[in-house]
């Protein structure tokens, strides 16, 4: 199974990605459209060098990519790796629904 | 409307919450029952035949599931704390390691009436790698590496 053990370390860098408040900002803010590293600056008290830190590891975590415009290297967003990241939760969501739902019908037969 | 909600707080643990038609008291006696639990505990064509538990702090308790293709798999652990209808906490560790170490597990049962509880299962792993693993598959993970190791065995036997 290489393809888990790979996308387990792609869900690694991705959850740790996602632990810090200023990159999360970071992705709400380019949900919104792309945009340069001193656009992406602006809002936060930190230097373009802080943010272009927070912008390699989110780089790093597929989480977003630059554009070729060798002036202006556009942020954007990449949704993929969330999608997948959430799809991990929602699969193991649904294995304890379905467990769950046995123990529904279970109280509720123990209640008649 | 119920429906099981799956957060991952920090690194190391995953938060399932769920709510219950039932009063505390009942769902504690479900998940601490050998005879309910088979009942109940068995899901994406997985069976629980084997249920021992010895509920007291320090008590164990141990648990054989079968599944497709007549898979077993055997999981148990000990009760660390045990506070009846409302909290339950216990180790987990499986026979086959297909994660490293020991889980902890607590279980709160929340509500103070008879017809909703509200069950919040904290989930404890020794590190964040295990705990994605554990994440990104609950059982087919487990499922695929016995596949794999019976398949390394017949081709050592042929």
């Amino acid at each position: 199974m290489e393809l888990v053990g790979y996308e387990t370390d792609a869900l690694d860098r991705m959850f740790a990605a996602l632990a810090d408040p200023t990159r999360r900002a970071i992705l709400v803010r380019l949900a919104a459209g792309e945009a340069t590293v001193t656009e992406l600056a602006a809002p936060f008290e930190m230097s373009q060098p802080a943010i272009s830190k927070h912008l390699k590891v989110l780089e790093r975590a597929g989480l977003v990519t630059r554009g070729r415009d060798a002036q202006r290297r556009p942020v954007r967003l990449e949704a993929a790796p969330l999608k997948a990241a959430t799809d991990w939760l929602e699969t193991y969501r649904q294995f304890w629904e379905r467990r769950y739902q046995n123990l529904d019908a279970l109280l509720e037969e123990l209640q008649q | 409307m119920k429906g099981t909600a799956v957060t991952t707080p920090t690194d190391t643990q995953i938060v399932m919450t769920r709510e219950f038609d039932a009063a505390r008291d009942l769902v504690f006696k479900a998940l601490t029952t050998p005879d309910l639990l088979k009942r109940w505990f068995g899901a994406d064509g997985w069976e629980l035949v084997e249920c021992e538990i010895d509920l007291r702090v320090g008590g164990q308790w141990r648990f054989v599931s079968v599944g497709p293709g007549g898979l077993r798999m055997g999981h148990g652990g000990v009760y660390t704390e045990i506070v009846p209808g409302s909290r339950l906490a216990y180790t987990e560790r499986y026979d086959d390691q297909w994660f490293p170490g020991t889980a902890q597990v607590e279980a709160d049962l929340l509500g103070s009436g008879t017809a909703s509880t509200t069950m919040i299962s904290t989930l404890t792993f020794p590190d964040k790698q295990v705990r994605d693993m554990v994440l990104a598959s609950p059982m087919e993970r487990g499922v695929n590496e016995s596949h794999s190791r019976l398949e390394k065995l017949l081709g050592e036997l042929q």
